[in-house]
């Protein structure tokens, strides 16, 4: 059976955010990459329970994000050791921030509580809506906003982010001390 | 015609407020104290992350993968 070229082109254009959502859950990325073909896999293996003209994103996330957690219980103590290497996976660094401050926002992120984190990285970086980040992660609205006000109030505490001053020459300083100087 | 609430605020329901008003004004919640530029800068954070990832594109293998599939040999991979 030959698939809609439309469909098709749609569920490659999830790919590069399947692949940053699996990387954000996996903290390794040939892992992530796996949980990627997996959930490609899966998809279009059953491609007829999706309805075209709804959200293919929100269902490709949905099935990897399932695919993910069935196999977390089984694989529980690797994913807690994978967690944190983001930095590994990740070929350069966003060149607007500071190295430093990127390694402590990553450190931060890791440190946050599972639930937290998936629904701050579905709302805050993917930018579904809460409606579809409940949907995905299959609990109630209510649940998603709470988990993301926590995600963001943890990780300015862990931040130590106060002020707008942490963000000014001095902290501008210290991270090109630490990385010893950008020239 | 009759113009209707033309001039006036849309009146809403005493403990009915629309969901998406939640996030805009949430005053005594413990969470107001992060502040508007503090929340940006998280946001942004994140957003640069995950986008370095994104940015990456579509690795080959993944494309030939999903070609292959859509093509109809689901029972060959």
């Amino acid at each position: 059976m030959k698939l809609d070229p439309a469909i098709r082109d749609q569920v490659l254009a999830t790919v590069p955010s399947l692949r940053a959502f699996a990387i954000s859950l996996c903290g390794n990325i040939d892992r992530a990459d796996d949980l990627v073909q997996e959930t490609l896999l899966r998809a279009l293996a059953h491609i007829d329970s999706f309805e075209p003209g709804t959200n293919m994103p929100a269902w490709l996330f949905t099935i990897l994000r399932n695919l993910f957690r069935s196999e977390y219980r089984k694989r529980r103590r690797e994913v807690e050791d994978a967690d944190g290497r983001y930095a590994e996976t990740l070929k350069s660094h966003p060149d607007q921030t500071g190295r430093v401050e990127f390694e402590e926002f990553r450190a931060a992120l890791a440190k946050l509580p599972a639930d937290q984190r998936e629904a701050l990285i579905l709302v805050g970086a993917s930018g579904f809506s809460y409606d579809d980040a409940a949907a995905i992660c299959g609990c109630a609205v209510g649940t998603i906003k709470s988990r993301v006000n926590r995600a963001r109030t943890r990780l300015a505490d862990l931040l130590a982010i106060d002020s707008v001053d942490d963000f000014g020459p001095d902290r501008a300083t210290r991270a090109v001390l630490a990385g010893g100087g950008r020239n | 015609m009759k113009h209707r609430k033309t001039n006036v605020e849309p009146v809403e329901p005493a403990g009915e407020k629309p969901e998406h008003q939640e996030s805009m004004t949430r005053p005594a919640k413990p969470e107001a104290r992060l502040g508007r530029e503090v929340q940006a800068r998280i946001g942004q954070q994140l957003r640069a992350m995950y986008n370095d990832v994104v940015n990456q594109g579509v690795p080959q293998h993944l494309a030939d993968l999903v070609r292959r599939l859509s093509d109809g040999d689901q029972d060959q991979v």
